[in-house]
């Protein structure tokens, strides 16, 4: 019997991706830049998050007609992303035929209690995740892969190697708990229970788990690698720095090789400047994309 | 037996567990030099472009060419089978090129239209496979030589040339080992 939108075949498409960097792309032109520099998938937007957060006001799904000129322009995996919460906004995208969906912080959220159930759908969704928890209740939703916040739009690392070393530590400490004490570490988290049981077995995520938000260079994409993360997203780092398409190259190399210093310090020289950054503290709370979602 | 798992992109964990499962001694290949000793080699799922590319800048084409043209065995799977066929459909992306086979790309849609579904692989007996194709290719036409193991709605999608083997789908995602103990079996000749 033939299945379509199984959860293997949700997640499996997240283990194809693996190894790999995501990259942000607003116009079909950018898509083949990004496809051409070696990107496993990429985001089409109608803004990188650098802009959305100097433009302000709502931040909604992109424009049907840019998603679908940069699905014509690609062979690879096209991802786009919906307001947290905003399920309708999902129904169209799966209509459409994008092949993955981030259900992101990035953008203005739709509903401020609940996130999409995203087990009602054949297309596969992508959740941020800044601790274990939450990474739980995004998988428990129905989420096939995960990705930390980190802070979009900064050019500044710090809050993903945060959310990954936050993830990363919940779950050691859960492989060395004693079976009864896993309730009330799941009540603790606020996670599913038996998500909690079997992670605290395997002492991994049960889904693939990619590094967002503030990856500038190639040592940031094999940072995050090195810290454990199965790929890269780079939203603002490659299209807002000087040369895109060497920085795009020289990402996708380091995060293969991401354990080879020589490699590393072969694909970092002459590639311009890459983009402004900004230090998290000059943002007021309420306006870090990261608080957004529960 | 060490065997190479080419790990540039994709799911080349997956199939290190299914070989370390099945008692061979997985290596993780990069670079050229870590082709050294190995006695057969996989490629894995991915994306085609980003293997193509990185096997390119880091000059991997020519060895594992040599590999194939001197009788080691080689197993593509889904973006590793597009690596091992010599036409692929609609593009001039790098290649290996060592199986006659012409492949089309994402032949059965976008991710939306991948699916799971069994399969008859009489080589591997009568129990069937569970065949998972992700945005899989299908191979459109073979050449002399090339065996067809199984298809999927008339469409062609595990194939066999002497030494060489590729799979549209993958199985690396799921537990049963047979395919890979099938690879095995033919690289201790």
């Amino acid at each position: 019997m033939t299945e379509k939108g199984t959860w293997t075949v949700k997640k499996g498409l997240a283990e194809m991706l693996k190894g790999g960097v995501i990259m942000d792309v607003t116009t079909p032109e950018q898509a083949k830049i990004a496809e051409e520099a070696g990107a496993c998938a990429v985001m089409a937007l109608e803004r990188v998050p650098a802009d959305i957060r100097a433009a302000g006001g709502i931040a909604r799904m992109a424009d049907l007609t840019v998603i679908t000129r940069i699905m014509e322009a690609v062979t690879i995996p096209v991802m786009a992303k919906v307001r947290i919460g905003h399920f309708v906004e999902a129904q169209v995208l799966e209509y459409l035929g994008v092949d993955y969906i981030d259900e992101s912080e990035v953008l203005t959220p739709a509903d401020e209690q609940h996130h999409i159930n995203k087990h009602l759908f054949k297309v596969p969704f992508v959740c941020g995740a800044r601790n274990l928890g939450e990474a739980l209740r995004r998988i428990g939703e129905g989420a096939a892969m995960i990705r930390t916040k980190g802070e979009p739009g900064t050019g500044n690392v710090v809050e993903a190697v945060r959310h990954m070393r936050m993830v990363s530590g919940e779950l050691r400490r859960l492989t060395i708990l004693p079976k009864e004490e896993l309730m009330s570490a799941a009540k603790e988290m606020g996670a599913p229970y038996d998500l909690v049981v079997q992670v605290a077995e395997t002492g991994r995520l049960p889904v693939v788990n990619f590094a967002a938000g503030g990856i500038a260079t190639p040592a940031d994409a094999a940072l995050m690698m090195q810290l454990g993360c199965d790929g890269i997203f780079v939203g603002s780092g490659v299209f807002k720095s000087q040369s895109p398409a060497a920085r795009a190259r020289a990402i996708v190399a380091a995060t293969t090789h991401f354990n080879d210093p020589q490699v590393l310090a072969e694909v970092s020289r002459e590639l311009g400047e890459a983009m402004p950054g900004m230090d998290i503290s000059t943002i007021a709370p309420h306006e870090r994309m990261q608080e957004r979602g529960w | 037996m060490k065997i190479g798992v080419l790990a540039l992109q994709g799911a080349f964990r997956e199939h290190c567990l299914a070989l370390a499962r099945l008692g061979a001694e997985p290596v993780e290949v990069r670079k050229p030099a870590q082709l050294e000793g190995c006695r057969a080699l996989i490629i894995p799922g991915g994306e085609s472009t980003t293997i193509g590319k990185l096997m390119d800048q880091y000059n991997l084409f020519e060895p594992v060419r040599r590999m194939g043209e001197q009788g080691v065995p080689i197993f593509g799977t889904c973006a590793g089978m597009i690596m091992l066929a010599r036409e692929i459909e609609g593009s001039d992306q790098p290649r290996l090129g060592l199986m006659s086979i012409g492949v089309s790309r994402n032949a059965f849609g976008r991710q939306v239209e991948s699916f799971e579904s069994d399969l008859d692989v009489p080589v591997l007996g009568s129990e069937p496979v569970r065949g998972v194709f992700i945005r899989a290719p299908q191979v459109v036409s073979v050449g002399p030589g090339v065996e067809v193991l199984a298809v999927y709605h008339d469409k062609v999608v595990l194939v066999r040339q002497g030494h060489l083997l590729a799979a549209a789908f993958h199985p690396e995602l799921t537990a049963d080992n047979r395919l890979h103990a099938y690879f095995l079996a033919g690289s201790r000749l």
